[in-house]
């Protein structure tokens, strides 16, 4: 059941107390992994990336320094890897080629040779970043070039091929109005697709552009949500908005192209720690300190779904970290299970298996989720019935 | 035409002495229309309801007649029932239970389960687990806002009685985020701040100190000492215990850890005191009382001290800091307050 219920989940969680969770959206459960057996706060996982090959394994990054394969395939942890030097937790972890990259809140960010044991080699390249680190993010098209940014850390964008110095280095914008300098805090980082542009959250309520194509390296576009400081940021599958959390469980998304807002999402009760989008359907996870993993639906047509603004939230007992959501299409219903073969791109003969075994284990499936879609429906026409009186 | 013409002559048997001169005029109207007709029940036609009139006067009569009829139906019915009962004896079907607020609550599905490992295991290591591991004692710092007036510094003396290891200190227009290292190196562990408005406080700040969380609450319904009525005599330095009612959320668990914080962890039975922390409908009534046991199964209770009520508005990680902490539950009423029977705490 471990096995193939690891297979099925949808969404990865770290928790505060060292939990692995994978959790299943369609039938709304939770599965916990440890390393060890027992929870343990050393372990609090503090970053989660995918590892190589699809969506198969998951590296966590624990408040020990370690970094831990999990697969999920089989449903466990199957090695880790320690990676010491500097102070703090992991603020960043990526993987490339083999290789993964680390960055702790002190500043030193390391590239170590990925060997799945528990060896601890040398890192392959060391690179000081400047403390205060509070995210660093890979660009998941040159996955080479990696952003830092943090308090009073100003932005800078590292080509790890390249030389010991930053591709980029962003300027604080100007003095304030009282001529003061402004502070800098920048929460989190994103790449923006089809472009060099990297947008940044900051917790003095901020949200920037840069783009290091143009000569200026003040921001390029720079807007303001809420009063508290906003935590995390993902962007929303058309790639022209982002949307944010602040630490009072505050969502807001925000078009970039104007810096407008365009919308808030209610239902976080505490700060919000992970917020990831799905690549194309317009779905939205978030957790935070509130304990409750939510999905909410962004791109509302105005009319009846608009009243279930979350689908659904699941309350998992620690206080949530980082999350993870995979990006596969075939989520729900059984119409969408075709997809499957199309989406069994030119990859290795793995991923083909990987299919393979999937859809064999869909079919297995298939009386059991019959029944979850059929509730979902009638969950939605319930929905439905009240909406189609008004006016 | 006709029946509301004998309604109105029966409005006149029952209120002729009022009815006299405005019904005056009428009843001749009623008394041709309807000469001899034996005023029935009030038979309206359907669609007619009592608001449709437009006389004042009449409709409130129609009104309260109407109302004395659904009393009388009320009362035999009940009767009714209760001869049934009776005479079923035994066999009887339960009394149906009352719907409260309380009852129709929303299942909550944060509620702690008492066997959950992981629950307890958050617990266990939360940042409350050295005071519940006996590691360390309480020592609270009691403070109000700037300037405070006469009731506020009462309540904060009253509170020192109640809580022991306690200390009042002056404001004097310190910031907290100065006060807190400050504390934290004098090993306070816990830190209440009474916010105060208008002469009565109305907040209360409570902050664990090292780098535990805060809780801001609504304070309201104060009353101190003298206010309350058949109160015994002051509390002595005698240790109380501490009762925590209805804390069944996660969030409420989190709550009333804080609370139990407060106070040592070993009470001395000799002295008699309690101190309640009551949950109902997310509002926390404290009480101090002294309890003696006159027989097995009977307790005399006198209140001593201050009692208040609280509200909680938020939980932040972390000390106190409003601006830039993370909050790991905020109260926003305008998303939560949407159902009257879904409850936080």
């Amino acid at each position: 059941m471990a096995a193939a219920g690891a297979r099925w989940n949808h969404v990865w969680v770290g928790s505060e107390t060292g939990i692995l969770k994978g959790v299943n959206l369609q039938r709304k459960q939770a599965a916990n992994f440890t390393a060890a057996g027992q929870p343990r706060r050393e372990e609090a996982v503090s970053a989660l990336c995918w590892g190589a090959g699809g969506e198969t394994q998951i590296l966590v990054g624990c408040a020990d320094r370690t970094v831990r394969y999990f697969s999920t395939e089989e449903g466990r942890f199957q090695g880790q890897s320690h990676c010491p030097g500097g102070e703090g937790v992991f603020r960043g972890l990526a993987q490339v080629d083999g290789t993964l990259i680390t960055c702790v809140d002190s500043g030193i960010l390391r590239v170590w040779r990925d060997n799945d044991k528990e060896t601890s080699s040398d890192p392959l390249l060391e690179l000081r970043v400047g403390p205060g680190v509070c995210r660093m993010r890979q660009d998941p098209v040159h996955p080479h070039v990696v952003a830092t940014g943090g308090k009073e850390n100003a932005l800078k964008v590292w080509d790890l091929q390249g030389s010991e110095e930053p591709v980029f280095r962003a300027k604080n914008v100007r003095n304030d109005w009282l001529d003061l300098r402004v502070p800098i805090w920048d929460q989190d980082i994103q790449f923006l697709p089809e472009s060099q542009k990297l947008v940044t959250c900051t917790g003095y309520h901020q949200v920037r552009v840069y783009d290091p194509a143009s000569p200026q390296r003040r921001p390029v576009l720079e807007t303001t949500y809420g009063e508290y400081p906003l935590t995390a940021m993902t962007l929303t599958p058309g790639g022209n908005s982002v949307i944010v959390g602040n630490t009072h469980g505050q969502l807001a998304e925000i078009d970039l192209r104007q810096g407008r807002l365009l919308g808030c999402l209610k239902g976080l009760a505490g700060s919000v720690r992970g917020l990831q989008c799905h690549p194309s359907k317009p779905l939205l996870a978030s957790c935070g300190l509130d304990r409750i993993l939510r999905v909410h639906r962004i791109r509302n047509p105005r009319g009846l779904e608009h009243k279930t603004p979350h689908l659904l939230q699941v309350y998992l007992k620690s206080q949530l970290n980082c999350l993870l959501l995979s990006g596969r299409d075939n989520w729900e219903d059984e119409p969408q299970e075709p997809q499957e073969p199309n989406k069994s791109s030119p990859e290795d003969t793995e991923v083909d298996e990987l299919w393979a075994s999937l859809e064999a284990a869909a079919k297995r499936k298939l009386p059991d989720l019959e029944q979850t879609p059929g509730a979902f429906q009638t969950r939605r026409r319930k929905k439905k019935r009240p909406g189609s009186t008004s006016p | 035409m006709e029946e509301t013409g004998g309604s109105r002559k029966k409005g006149l048997k029952r209120k002729r002495a009022s009815e006299d001169p405005q019904e005056a005029a009428v009843v001749e109207d009623g008394a041709t229309e309807s000469g001899g007709q034996p005023p029935k029940a009030n038979a309206f036609p359907p669609g007619f309801s009592i608001s449709e009139i437009k006389n004042k006067q009449r409709r409130h009569l129609m009104f309260t007649r109407w109302k004395q009829q659904q009393r009388k139906e009320k009362l035999a019915a009940k009767k009714k029932l209760k001869k049934e009962r009776e005479a079923l004896g035994d066999k009887a079907p339960p009394k149906p239970i009352p719907k409260t607020i309380d009852n129709q609550r929303v299942y909550d599905e944060t509620t702690v389960d008492p066997n959950d490992e992981e629950v307890a295991f958050d617990e266990a290591t939360d940042e409350f687990a050295s005071y519940f591991n006996r590691q360390t004692s309480p020592k609270i710092l009691i403070t109000t806002s700037d300037r405070p007036h006469g009731r506020t510094v009462r309540l904060c003396e009253q509170l020192s009685t109640v809580i022991p290891n306690s200390h009042v200190y002056y404001r004097r227009g310190l910031a907290l985020k100065k006060i807190i290292p400050q504390c934290i190196s004098r090993d306070f562990t816990d830190l209440i701040v009474i916010n105060e408005d208008r002469k009565t406080p109305n907040g209360l700040i409570l902050s664990h100190l090292p780098n535990g969380p805060t809780a801001h609450f609504k304070m309201s319904s104060v009353r101190l000492r003298k206010e309350i009525k058949r109160r015994g005599k002051d509390p002595t330095e005698h240790t109380p215990e501490i009762i925590l009612n209805n804390f069944t959320t996660r969030l409420g668990h989190s709550v009333g850890r804080m609370f139990a914080s407060l106070f040592p962890h070993n009470p001395q039975f000799i002295g008699r005191q309690v101190a309640t922390f009551h949950n109902q409908r997310d509002y926390i009534f404290f009480r101090f009382h002294r309890y003696i046991f006159r027989s097995e199964k009977k307790v005399g209770i006198q209140e001593l001290g201050p009692r208040f009520t609280l509200k909680l508005r938020s939980l932040q990680k972390g000390t106190f800091d409003s601006k830039y902490g993370e909050y790991e539950w905020v109260h926003k009423p305008r998303e939560m307050d949407t159902s009257r029977r879904k409850f936080h705490l």
